[in-house]
């Protein structure tokens, strides 16, 4: 591993990143134009109390989950993997420089619609609001980590951009969103207990109802850390130096 | 045996359960301009993912600078431009450029001293998208000479090239030459093969012929490369060193 190749590939990422306007515009504008669609269709300042952070998390998620899987599907089809592949980069070094490229993104992305939802669209958030930018860069990093494994199994950018319903679309089922998880049958209560999106909803929960860090927060915080790097751990399984 | 930079013996691979190479030993002698030649789907982009360690083999053995291929040692000394162009479409030249030396540790200035030599200088701010095919793949092979590589693999560095340009690219291999680089570079095009010092020709995932241009020229009697080849293949013998 090397913090200079890791920088300079994460540089590079960016600069990709930078040369795409229509791309940045929507990485930030999609989420802000839901959010306020949310605000409005429900009208009601406590139900989006309750909503809104949730899918504050959910979008960095969505997000960082398809631009990384069609980036790194790219760079698998396009031949840059196998000529990396044959220079001095370690396959942390690629993983962590796509990590700190899109969680800096992501980071731009939530700053833009928490500052929208928290002042015009009145958002009231009783824990801090460092908490808040913690878990959806920790949501943005699983997204990048999901998506980095999953664009392994994808031959072609129409199955890569399939991975996201398939993986996320179930899991925002699951998670609690729209029924609470102790209201499930048993055996999708278990399901939805070892899926890391549950986490995500249960501590977006616990930072709209409680001021402070509660326990329960800090345990989600650590399982979607874990999750995150578990995916980023598989993703390097996945990228070989030699192939068939 | 120390002065070849590529050692291969009894080389077998197998892609999607089809044997592609069948068994090949040769080597390749440093400092020296190696064209690999022959039909498309021969094996040559095959045989050169072995050389530089992204293939898996099934048996045999492939030494580059007194390595198997594919050692960690081994990536900061070969240059290896593939023959659909490796680089980022939604960068410019020089960001590319800037990029790869960075993985390679290459000094700084080595982006803008590749791009003067694949005489690409004048677009180093162009998106690689917006090149045309022979830009874009002077742009790939720029990448493979960052950092001064001993060993140079180039599959096809010259397709979609006017003979102007494919000219000066040659010109440049003999110079990389001449200072101890060693190149192995294959082509379909019998014109080039002209050109090299030593020409491996392939059919069917074997060697057929390993020798000098000139001396595959004697031994078949053939006014051109182009006929020594097909004088080759209807003796169906192996010319030159086995």
């Amino acid at each position: 591993m090397s913090v200079t190749i890791t920088l300079a590939t994460a540089r590079r990422i960016l600069s990709q990143l930078r040369h795409d306007h229509r791309t940045l515009v929507l990485i930030v504008g999609v989420p802000s134009l839901l959010m306020i669609l949310l605000r409005y269709v429900m009208d009601r300042p406590e139900a989006f109390d309750r909503f809104g952070p949730m899918l504050l998390g959910v979008f960095p998620l969505v997000v960082m989950f398809i631009v990384t899987s069609i980036a790194t599907l790219r760079e698998r089809t396009s031949g840059t993997l196998e000529r990396l592949m044959t220079m001095p980069l370690g396959r942390l070094d690629l993983l962590l420089g796509y990590a700190l490229a899109f969680g800096v993104t992501a980071l731009i992305q939530v700053g833009i619609v928490a500052t929208i939802s928290l002042t015009w669209l009145g958002l009231d958030l009783r824990g801090p609001v460092w908490a808040l930018l913690l878990l959806t860069l920790l949501a943005a990093l699983l997204g990048v980590a999901l998506g980095l494994f999953s664009s392994a199994f994808a031959r072609s950018e129409f199955q890569a951009v399939q991975f996201m319903p398939a993986l996320i679309l179930p899991q925002t089922l699951l998670a609690g969103l729209f029924v609470p998880r102790d209201q499930m049958a048993t055996a999708l209560r278990w399901i939805a207990d070892v899926l890391p999106l549950s986490y995500l909803v249960e501590a977006m929960r616990e930072l709209t109802g409680h001021p402070g860090v509660t326990g329960t927060l800090w345990r989600d915080i650590a399982v979607i850390a874990g999750c995150t790097v578990l995916a980023l751990l598989l993703g390097a399984a996945t990228l070989r130096r030699r192939t068939t | 045996m120390m002065n070849s930079v590529i050692v291969v013996r009894d080389l077998r691979v197998a892609r999607g359960g089809r044997t592609v190479l069948r068994g090949l030993t040769f080597e390749v002698p440093r400092g020296s301009v190696v064209g690999l030649l022959g039909p498309s789907g021969c094996g040559k982009t095959t045989l050169m993912r072995a050389v530089v360690g992204v293939q898996i083999v099934q048996s045999g053995t492939v030494t580059v600078l007194g390595r198997p291929a594919g050692h960690r040692a081994l990536r900061h000394r070969i240059g290896y431009a593939t023959q659909r162009p490796a680089v980022y479409a939604d960068l410019t030249v020089r960001e590319n450029l800037r990029y790869f030396a960075a993985v390679l540790g290459a000094p700084r200035g080595d982006a803008d001293r590749v791009l003067d030599e694949v005489g690409l200088g004048g677009a180093r701010d162009q998106l690689a998208a917006s090149l045309s095919g022979g830009q874009l793949s002077r742009a790939s092979l720029a990448v493979a000479l960052l950092g001064r590589p001993e060993l140079l693999v180039l599959d096809e560095p010259t397709v979609g090239l006017d003979p102007v340009l494919r000219g000066e690219l040659w010109e440049l291999f003999h110079e990389l030459a001449g200072r101890g680089t060693t190149l192995l570079v294959s082509s379909h095009v019998m014109d080039e093969a002209a050109r090299c010092e030593r020409l491996l020709l392939m059919r069917e995932g074997r060697i057929i012929a390993d020798d000098t241009p000139a001396a595959l020229r004697d031994r078949t009697g053939a006014g051109d490369l182009e006929q020594a080849f097909l004088t080759i293949i209807e003796r169906g013998e192996k010319v030159g060193r086995p």
